[in-house]
């Protein structure tokens, strides 16, 4: 047996190439300062993929209803910078922090249950959120969304500019700041006794891990991320619409972790990155049917398996 | 041996399933260090009766106390903590890890560090040598780096076992610990089983007659729920009650 801290530490180890990801994702608005709103687009939903990494790829929890989060951080920040200020930085705190309160509250609905009860429970708590935003449209503007929401310079120096460099370079910097205080968490014991959960619940309450707490714990966690994504998008487009909240945003939130990979955060960047590329590419060449491939590429996925999807020297081999 | 302090008590324990009375007024007592033996023929409420001591259901009418303190109402992982830990007649394990990620999690987790979540697992020196220990004691250091869901029966049963050690038990239940492994694992369960630290009192949940009589310094017998007889070995292996109802069964079985 190698030395069993260093293998066990080696797993929380950054990797050359984790820095090089960064790098370069850093260096994309100034390499292609016209595509700079479309990378902000594909780190708002990474950010988005990675918080709900944390419940169904660590802890095991499906949901079918995680847009709830991200629209309701999108409104907060949006009424924040309407109602209260327009500071980007406090917004994005309030926003994410009035979410992860929701959470908690929400959290007590897949306490128990099994997952085609969580499924059922996470989409119904989306859709009446989504009903009740389009209600109070004296408060959010209902079906026409919250214009004209206008935002102060990032920290007082950073003004957004028309071409989304700005914006890029605000939601890169928060979503890395989040990635890493995440990335500590799934590598901690903390992420040991989630990881525990999701893998035999019994056994894990067996050894003296409070599940219950833990569920609570993480879900409030998701739902924070999942809010700070969302206010990132209504601060950095100026805009909240009743889309936000929308079925469509909980369930594509979901396929594209399940293509990016479940269980290991890069999963959510990876599966933002293939879905908005092939959306953006797809939906100019056949604007109605890119949801196909899509359809296409999930379903081979799934049923071939991501390794041997990616190593075609398995293709021949029988398993 | 045996002391004479008693750190496990139920005393009348009932419970009701709608109208099937699974365990009826069952009262037992467990000493400091025993090596204590639950047996009874299929159906005669032992699974109950340690869903019952575990917490995974609250009885009907009754009392258990560990070390003098009353824990009827507590939750599961509440009585882990106080030391009352199990294993399971049908692996429970977690897949996706190690065995050195288990026990890493799990001396963690015993040690209070179960909700730290700043510093990676295996940031404590103290930690890692806990689990290194138990990965030696439980022949599972070879396969110390290996997904356990790729792990041998043998193997994994005895990581089942080391996982409920990690969590440094005072009252540990055995639930059939060599169900279902094959011979040529079976010594090496056998003689960890014997080797458990004789400061931990064990109740043994078993059907092998071999393993039961050779461990147990004392035993009780369950009859549909119902407490039968309770004795040291010799004194169940003559009794004519035991005999008619569940040796005589098991001899059978076995036939």
């Amino acid at each position: 047996m190698t030395d069993p801290q260093s293998s066990l530490l080696r797993a929380s180890r950054w990797r050359p190439w984790e820095f090089a990801v960064w790098i370069v994702a850093f260096a994309l608005p100034a390499l292609v300062p016209s595509h700079a709103l479309l990378v902000n687009e594909i780190v708002i939903v990474a950010l988005f993929a990675m918080s709900l990494d944390l419940i169904l790829g660590y802890t095991g929890i499906v949901s079918l209803g995680h847009a709830a989060f991200f629209g309701f951080g999108a409104y907060a920040a949006a009424l924040f910078a309407k109602l209260v200020m327009p500071d980007p930085t406090v917004g994005l705190v309030v926003a994410a922090v009035l979410t992860g309160a929701l959470g908690a509250v929400a959290s007590i609905t897949i306490l128990r249950g099994t997952d085609l009860t969580r499924l059922m429970v996470t989409l119904g708590t989306a859709l009446l959120l989504l009903e009740l935003a389009n209600k109070l449209d004296w408060l959010t503007g209902g079906a026409d969304g919250l214009q004209g929401v206008v935002m102060a310079p990032v920290l007082g120096q950073f003004e957004f500019d028309l071409f989304g460099k700005t914006a890029a370079w605000y939601s890169l910097a928060v979503t890395l700041i989040l990635f890493f205080l995440m990335r500590r968490l799934v590598h901690s014991p903390f992420g040991a006794t989630l990881k525990a959960i999701r893998d035999n619940r019994l056994r894990a309450m067996a050894i003296g891990i409070p599940v219950a707490s833990r569920l609570v714990t993480i879900y409030t966690v998701a739902a924070a991320v999942a809010g700070a994504a969302g206010a990132l998008l209504a601060q950095t487009t100026g805009f909240a619409s009743l889309d936000v909240l929308a079925f469509d945003r909980s369930a594509d939130v979901m396929l594209l972790l399940v293509i990016g990979g479940v269980g290991w955060l890069y999963g959510g960047i990876a599966g933002a990155i293939v879905f908005k590329l092939l959306q953006t590419w797809l939906s100019s060449v056949t604007p109605q049917y890119w949801m196909f491939w899509i359809g296409l590429l999930l379903v081979l996925l799934v049923l071939v398996g991501r390794d041997r999807l990616f190593k075609p020297r398995t293709w021949l081999r029988k398993t | 041996m045996s002391g004479t302090e008693t750190v496990l008590s139920a005393k009348g324990l009932v419970m009701r399933f709608g109208g099937i009375t699974a365990t009826d007024n069952v009262s037992l007592d467990l000493k400091r260090g025993a090596r204590h033996a639950l047996i009874g023929p299929n159906g005669a409420g032992k699974t109950t009766l340690i869903n019952l001591l575990t917490g995974v259901l609250t009885p009907t009418a009754g009392r258990i106390e560990l070390l003098g303190q009353d824990i009827t109402t507590l939750a599961p992982h509440q009585r882990v903590a106080r030391g009352l830990v199990r294993t399971f007649q049908i692996n429970q394990l977690f897949d996706s890890m190690t065995p050195l990620q288990t026990l890493a999690l799990v001396v963690s987790q015993q040690r209070g560090l179960g909700a730290h979540w700043w510093r990676p697992l295996g940031a404590s020196k103290a930690v890692v040598e806990r689990a290194s220990e138990l990965l030696v004691q439980f022949h599972l250091a070879d396969v110390a780096e290996q997904p356990v869901k790729h792990l041998a029966y043998g193997k994994r049963r005895l990581l089942e076992i080391a996982i409920a050690l990690a969590c440094e038990p005072r009252v540990l239940l055995l639930d059939e610990p060599v169900a279902g492994v094959p011979a040529g694992e079976r010594e090496e369960l056998l003689q960890t089983v014997a080797a458990l630290p004789t400061d931990v009192s064990v109740l043994l949940i078993e059907h092998d007659m071999d393993l039961v009589f050779s461990f147990a310094d004392r035993m009780t017998v369950l009859v549909n729920g119902a407490l039968l007889t309770e004795g040291d070995p010799e004194t169940i292996a003559n009794d004519p009650k035991v005999k008619e109802v569940y040796l005589g069964h098991g001899a059978a079985a076995h036939g």
